[in-house]
């Protein structure tokens, strides 16, 4: 498998670093109930299809780069940085 | 049919021509008291269990694929009972006695071998840890014998012991661990729930999940709508697909584990090997491949099949514990969609619908669970109560902070 980081170019699996859910990128607020922080920190779609996770280009450019992919196929459809460095 | 060897043979003489199929092909009724989403190894043993400990015959396991098609088909077959937190330890003990008796109990060959498992450690601190554990192990009424290096040497003479990075201290011996023959484990609980009436009906795909103000009322599948007030879901990596039937979103992301088998050889390998330093671990099969794995490929995915990198690592950890392997051809190998929990243990509780239960969150380390998670969720579904071995496995234990992190690395699903 290879991302096509938007800094480097295609990428070896191996470069990066698999984080999570995009769901990450989606904190809550400090005050917010705890039914939000407990989606945020565990539950899932977990999809079986096309998903959104969070990559980091450890062994590159260091950025994080949200990825959209097949998880049944591999395919990966998109790669871009995540916009201000979140997550 | 009561399986023997005296059947054995005499059916030998007259040609085979005695023999039945080992259950009924039966078509869904339209209502039943309990249905079993899931025919794998955990489904089969939660129908069995309801049916021989509760007394619950009316009730049908719907398999979308044939039984046994999924992990329980593809594993690595190892059965221990070295956990160390209360909450796992009491479980797989209890998994390990159902284990010792389950070849009586089903009439079924499952090749339960208690062959030992050795978990090898390289350093001072490593040692220490795996001294906890061994009490642990042993305060639950479990076996653990502490080896030094030359007492690991006396089992497994083959290994690197002066391996640079990772030189061996010693292992934790686990006698009473072993192997099992994952496929007869589940045709053994198929065959005792089948002979207790429970229906398996296969070929048969859920494709949605009734609830009436707050109660299940049945399931829709390809093979029309059964109604039933109990359903529990049993499917392992597909959990997060079938729990979204009931509106649920759950602690669960798919993750992919590979694993190997190499050509037949003669004996060299005569216990479980565990190098968890280098995420590796082997065992060689009754027909003589040696089974082998790691780590999970670390990303969520339901390909079934992994990527090279992890190959060429698992690889690596095997010519380094044990350069001899080296000459063995791997024959095959394979990715089995493992349902990863937060915090790496289980879960096998009620929902927020009443009458429908789940049982997932096996992680990479289902097949040794089979009976104990067969004889607790089938306990859920039946009085409505955790069983006793079972209580710590709530759903919802993320959020109230009571995880079962058996790692200690953490509750977040890229951790473990």
């Amino acid at each position: 498998m290879r991302l096509n980081c938007p800094h480097c170019g295609p990428r070896d699996r191996r470069e990066f670093y698999y984080y999570g859910s995009a769901d990450y990128l989606n904190r809550p607020a400090a005050d917010a109930a705890l039914q939000a922080w407990d989606d945020y920190l565990h539950n899932r779609d977990n999809p079986a299809g096309v998903t959104q996770d969070l990559w980091y280009h450890e062994q590159g450019c260091t950025a994080w780069l949200k990825v959209k992919r097949n998880t049944v196929t591999h395919e990966i459809l998109s790669v871009e940085p995540v916009a201000g460095g979140a997550a | 049919m009561r399986y023997s060897g005296l059947k054995v043979i005499t059916e030998g003489l007259f040609g085979n021509k005695g023999w039945r199929p080992a259950w009924r092909d039966p078509a869904p009724k339209a209502e039943y008291d309990a249905i079993i989403i899931g025919g794998g190894g955990h489904g089969l043993s939660t129908a069995y269990y309801l049916a021989k400990n509760h007394g619950m015959t009316n009730i049908a396991v719907l398999e979308k694929g044939y039984l046994g098609s999924g992990n329980i088909g593809r594993n690595t077959t190892i059965v221990r009972a070295n956990y160390f937190l209360p909450g796992n330890s009491e479980f797989y003990s209890h998994s390990l006695k159902l284990w010792e008796g389950l070849e009586g109990e089903l009439n079924y060959n499952v090749m339960h071998s208690q062959r030992g498992l050795i978990n090898l450690f390289h350093s001072d601190g490593q040692r220490d840890a795996f001294v906890r554990r061994g009490n642990s192990m042993i305060n639950q009424g479990d076996d653990a014998i502490l080896l030094d290096r030359e007492g690991v040497r006396e089992h497994l003479p083959y290994l690197d012991f002066d391996n640079t990075r990772f030189p061996i201290y010693g292992g934790l011996l686990h006698p009473r661990g072993g192997t099992a023959r994952h496929d007869a484990v589940a045709w053994g609980y198929a065959r005792g729930a089948d002979k207790r009436g429970v229906d398996l009906i296969q070929n048969c795909e859920v494709t949605g999940i009734d609830v009436e103000n707050g109660r299940v009322i049945g399931v829709q599948t390809t093979r029309g709508a059964i109604r039933a007030k109990k359903v529990g879901i049993v499917v392992a990596g597909r959990s997060s697909q079938v729990a979204a039937m009931a509106g649920m979103r759950l602690p669960i992301e798919s993750h992919i584990l590979q694993a190997f088998v190499t050509e037949g050889l003669k004996p060299v390998i005569n216990h479980v090997v565990s190098f968890g330093m280098g995420h590796f671990y082997i065992s060689q099969s009754d027909k003589g491949g040696l089974v082998f794995g790691g780590d999970l490929d670390f990303y969520a995915s339901y390909a079934a099949r992994g990527n090279l990198p992890m190959v060429e690592h698992v690889m690596e950890a095997g010519m380094t514990l044990m350069p001899m392997i080296g000459r063995a051809k791997v024959l095959r190998s394979w990715g089995g969609i493992m349902d990863m929990s937060p915090d790496g243990s289980p879960i096998i509780d009620k929902t927020h619908i009443d009458g429908l239960f789940i049982d997932c969150g096996w992680n990479y380390g289902g097949f040794k669970a089979v009976p104990a998670s067969g004889w607790c969720m089938a306990h859920l579904m039946a009085t409505g109560e955790s069983h006793a071995v079972a209580r710590r496995f709530k759903l919802n234990r993320f959020a109230t902070g009571h995880i079962l992190d058996e790692e200690g690395t953490g509750s977040q699903h890229n951790l473990h």
